[in-house]
């Protein structure tokens, strides 16, 4: 008999395609339906914008203009102002003045430069002050026998949504949700679930918090003590994960059960370690150093996200306990009988989870500067939404580390999307829960897509 | 003239799948009081006909009649009111209700309307004597023996006031002493001029209890044939499309010395005091009707459940084993009987089912090495003859004798020396039979210890070197199955397994 040669690779096909990576899909659709939805007139404020007018109206002026500069008082306007007084003062243009303030600030010092004499030929300004009275043609006639122009960067019709502000943005308010969806996402694939993930990230905050007021130096903490405040609120909610894994193996209690109550503990905790209060102040300014710091203007947060993602990817891809984690939410009594240590599966699998909520809560506290009892209520909900809606079956042995990021963003996209539409927070909900139905439904019937009945035996 | 139209009549009847043509212009007729034989390798075609039949399953053409007349069957439902029961090999039963409850279930009483216990139990307690049996209406499902699951079934179909009874390899998981009740079941349906289609892998069933043979093969209609006119060879032969000189390969083994030995193995009352002795090259056979315990000697031997006593002993190192895991390091396997729940994780890959036990093979500093994992898996593909269109075809998919390959190949590739098997055939077809039996002869030459735990006598007869047989927990006999003069028979194991004498010392006794 001969045994035809197996295909090691599969073939390429326009259905398996859409079938493996349709949620990717649809937060590419998502997207382009909210920036279509979000074309508007975008009126740049940056200092490259300030440099950009600066530019023009060095090529439009043949003689060199005397110019004011009008800007709000706020440091982004000042940049702006700054960036522009640099390019024209070197492109030898004469700048009478910087007027950053309110209306009333500008014209009175334009008053004033031409009461000294001065002329003014053009102010110069972005969108937002180019609408004030004051800089109106008609009042400025009233103020200068010469004509005085304003010019303000041009202005263009772009999607507000698709910007690096908004998009960073995104990434950034989902980062702690995401990342506690990594440890949620293999405990589901064990087909566990894990309630206390929201009680666990306050706990972690609160621990921080806490810990640093009392045993660690209070306001002189520094950054060796913050760190070490962080790894002893991580280590708090890993003992919460062990206990959950304990409770799931040797008591056989539901994953459900066990980590349902696992959350009223942690979440009763952090009252207590709080001493009732709404927020644990943290004074060390070395807490802040975490959130804030950044590369290349991406924050800390979201790059911890990146790092932990793509790590998750590999050790559930590339090692043996990745495999060992789906072949016991697969079929847990084929798995031990294959020689996989089960109960070290789950215990470990539920530790990470806690890590991960440990994670989201210390960098909860460094951006927040308080351990706050009330944090991450309700998120465990919205965790588990992300893990579903990434395409990991609440039946267990399916899912994807990368589906749970996707999962995450498509969430956070649909949640700017109707914030920047100004629908309101109780319609917001509403239409959120439908489309995680939504969403569920359509990995169901994309099921039925590849296995339509298995063939008879 | 006016001549009656047979109980049943299908014509014509096609079914295709995206890729696979389950059934093409298959037909049939089924008289009253008829036993029809369904048989044909897995794969076949007899799933998805009776599935077609009981309303599972739309056919793509074809016709049905039923006394003459036509009828449509478009979902369980009417199958069921036009008189057709299907007893599938998974039982339909609900564990937690009662057995006259799930008897009178699904009979499309109303809602509000109240039951009357007394009037149910005494009907539930009727139709169980109609079939000869004494079964408790209130006891619970999940209390019953299998053989006794399907005695429900059966009453459940009466209750219905069956015409037509479709049997899915209802003797697969019975003991040979179960069997010939539901033969006598069978007898009696039939006396009451019921129309039985019975599928089965087990062809002295059918010798004994088909009036006309229907052999089908990769959907297409073979033959249909009184029983007396077909030969066990010939049945086969239209089987598997060739023939096959026997159903078993000879056996030339040579015994070597004493390699696994068990002794005094207890655990609650489900096994004591067992103890035998495996030699280098040998097939041990465990024989003995359902829950006798072989199955908890096996999961004791891998240490999936551990023993309240007893040494089990490897090449004179006692091995004190406390998981599977610890089982499989130390060179034993186990094939369970239940190979869908047990034995492999069906929504998985092929490819990683083989892979989970032998993953530190494919790793290197921690990290899986995929390339290494399919060379490996590759290799047992060719060897043990397993055919997969992908390495990444899902387990679920596959035929049950390729199912057994790879659940073989897995262990094979984790250096086992004692195989286990725990009814290595079940639901297995007649090619792929041949195959495993092999497969099982190669392994013993190679040195390898083997146990065979099986319900099928001729399989157990024909494989063995030796047989143990045990009832109720216990050992009754160890029979010489290699070189005594005279070959053990069924009826000598029918006499161990229901004997209430067990062995005192770990002897082989003559037959």
């Amino acid at each position: 008999m001969t045994v035809p040669k197996i295909a090691s690779t599969k073939k390429w096909s326009l259905k398996k395609q859409i079938v493996d990576h349709g949620m990717l899909l649809v937060l590419l659709l998502l997207c382009a339906a909210i920036s279509a939805l979000t074309v508007t007139d975008i009126h740049p404020e940056d200092p490259a914008a300030g440099r950009q007018l600066a530019k023009l109206a060095l090529q439009k002026y043949e003689t060199k203009p005397n110019v004011l500069i009008v800007v709000r008082d706020t440091a982004a306007d000042r940049a702006f102002a700054q960036a522009m007084n640099d390019e024209l003062v070197t492109g030898g243009v004469n700048v009478v003045g910087i007027a950053s303030g309110t209306p009333r600030h500008a014209i009175l010092q334009l008053a004033q430069i031409l009461a000294a004499g001065e002329d003014v030929d053009v102010i110069a300004t972005h969108h937002f002050a180019s609408q004030w009275e004051v800089l109106n043609p008609s009042r400025l006639a009233k103020v200068s026998e010469k004509p005085i122009t304003v010019i303000r960067p041009l202005s263009y019709r772009w999607p507000s949504f698709l910007t690096k502000n908004n998009l960073l943005s995104i990434l950034n308010q989902n980062a702690p949700i995401a990342i506690m969806a990594i440890g949620m996402t293999l405990v589901i694939i064990t087909a566990g679930i894990d309630l206390s993930v929201g009680s666990l990230m306050a706990l972690a905050a609160v621990v921080t918090a806490v810990s640093l007021r009392d045993y660690l130096g209070g306001a002189d903490a520094h950054g060796g003590s913050v760190a070490l405040a962080f790894g002893v609120a991580m280590l708090v909610c890993a003992v919460v994960g062990a206990v959950a894994g304990l409770l799931i193996t040797v008591f056989k209690i539901p994953p459900f059960v066990a980590t349902l109550g696992l959350m009223m503990v942690a979440r009763g905790a952090c009252y207590i370690l709080a001493g009732g209060a709404d927020a644990v102040k943290i004074d060390a300014p070395a807490i802040s150093s975490l959130y804030d710091a950044s590369v290349f203007g991406v924050s800390s947060q979201i790059i911890l996200m990146v790092i932990l993602f793509i790590t998750a990817h590999v050790v559930m891809t590339h090692t043996p306990f990745g495999r060992y984690v789906y072949a016991v939410g697969g079929n847990v009594s084929a798995a031990r009988l294959s020689g996989v240590p089960v109960m070290a599966v789950l215990i470990t699998v539920y530790i990470v989870c806690g890590l991960c909520a440990g994670v989201a809560g210390v960098l909860d506290a460094s951006h927040f500067l308080t351990g706050r009892p009330k944090a991450g209520e309700f998120y465990e909900l919205q965790v588990i939404a992300a893990v579903v809606v990434g395409g990991t079956s609440l039946m267990g042995g399916e899912g994807k580390i990368f589906g749970t990021l996707i999962g995450a963003l498509i969430l956070g996209v649909i949640q700017n999307g109707l914030n920047m539409a100004g629908v309101d927070s109780y319609r917001q909900m509403v239409i959120y829960g439908a489309l995680i139905l939504v969403a569920v439904v359509v990995d169901q019937l994309k099921k039925k897509v590849i296995n339509p009945g298995i063939v008879s035996q | 003239m006016s001549v009656t139209p047979p109980l049943l009549e299908i014509e014509g009847l096609t079914k295709s799948y995206p890729g696979v043509r389950a059934l093409s212009e298959v037909s049939l007729t089924l008289a009253r009081g008829e036993v029809l034989a369904l048989l044909g390798e897995n794969g076949a075609g007899k799933s998805t006909l009776i599935k077609t039949l009981g309303g599972v399953h739309q056919s793509d053409h074809g016709s049905f009649r039923i006394d003459g007349e036509c009828v449509a069957i478009a979902n369980p439902r009417d199958a069921r009111r036009l008189g057709i029961s299907v007893i599938y090999q998974e039982f339909t039963l609900i564990p937690t209700l009662k057995v006259r409850e799930n008897i009178f279930l699904g009979h499309g009483r109303p809602w509000l309307k109240p039951i009357s216990q007394n009037k149910e139990r005494a009907r539930a307690g009727a139709l169980l004597n109609r079939i000869g049996s004494q079964l408790d209406p209130d006891k619970l499902c999940s209390e019953l023996s299998v053989a006794d699951q399907q005695v429900v079934e059966i009453a459940k179909a009466l209750a219905l006031n069956t015409k037509i009874m479709v049997m899915d390899e209802p003797s697969a998981a019975l003991s040979p002493r179960e069997a010939e009740g539901l033969f006598d079941i069978v007898e009696e349906l039939r006396g009451e001029g019921i129309g039985i289609i019975y599928i089965t892998h087990r062809l002295n069933e059918v010798e004994q209890l088909a009036d006309r043979i229907m052999i089908l093969r990769d959907g297409e209609h073979i033959t249909t044939q009184p029983a007396a006119d077909l030969s066990r060879d010939q049945i086969i032969e239209n089987m598997v499309g060739r023939s096959l000189a026997e159903e078993f390969p000879a056996r030339c083994s040579v015994i070597g010395e004493p390699r696994l030995q068990v002794d005094g193995l207890t655990r609650g009352t489900a096994v004591e005091n067992v103890s035998f002795t495996v030699h280098r090259g040998e097939v041990l056979g465990i024989a003995g009707l359902v829950g006798a315990g072989r199955t908890e000697v096996a999961r004791m031997l891998f240490a999936a459940d551990l023993p309240d006593q007893g040494t089990i002993t490897l090449d004179d190192v006692v091995l004190n084993l406390k998981s599977p895991r610890q089982a499989i390091a130390a060179g034993i396997c186990l094939l369970t009987e239940d190979r869908k729940g047990q034995g492999l994780i069906l929504t998985q890959s092929t490819l990683h089912n083989f892979g989970l036990p032998n993953l530190t093979d494919f790793s290197s500093k921690g990290m899986l090495v995929h390339r290494r994992e399919r060379n490996g898996f590759q290799h047992y593909c060719d060897t043990l003859n397993i055919r997969i269109s992908d390495l990444q075809q899902r387990a679920e998919t596959l035929s049950g004798g390729n199912q057994q390959k790879v659940v073989l190949a897995k262990w094979l590739q984790s250096n086992a020396e004692i195989i286990i098997f725990d009814e290595p055939t079940r639901g297995i077809d007649v090619g792929a039979r041949y195959e495993i039996y092999q497969l099982l002869n190669e392994l013993s030459e190679q040195g390898k210890v083997i146990i065979m735990i099986s319900s099928d006598l001729p399989e157990v007869l024909a494989m063995s070197d030796r047989i143990v047989v045990m009832r109720e927990g216990q050992v009754t006999g160890i029979l010489d199955n290699k070189s005594s003069q005279q070959k053990v028979t069924p009826e000598d194991i029918m006499r161990y397994a229901t004997s209430d004498q067990p062995l005192k010392e770990p002897m082989v006794v003559p037959v």
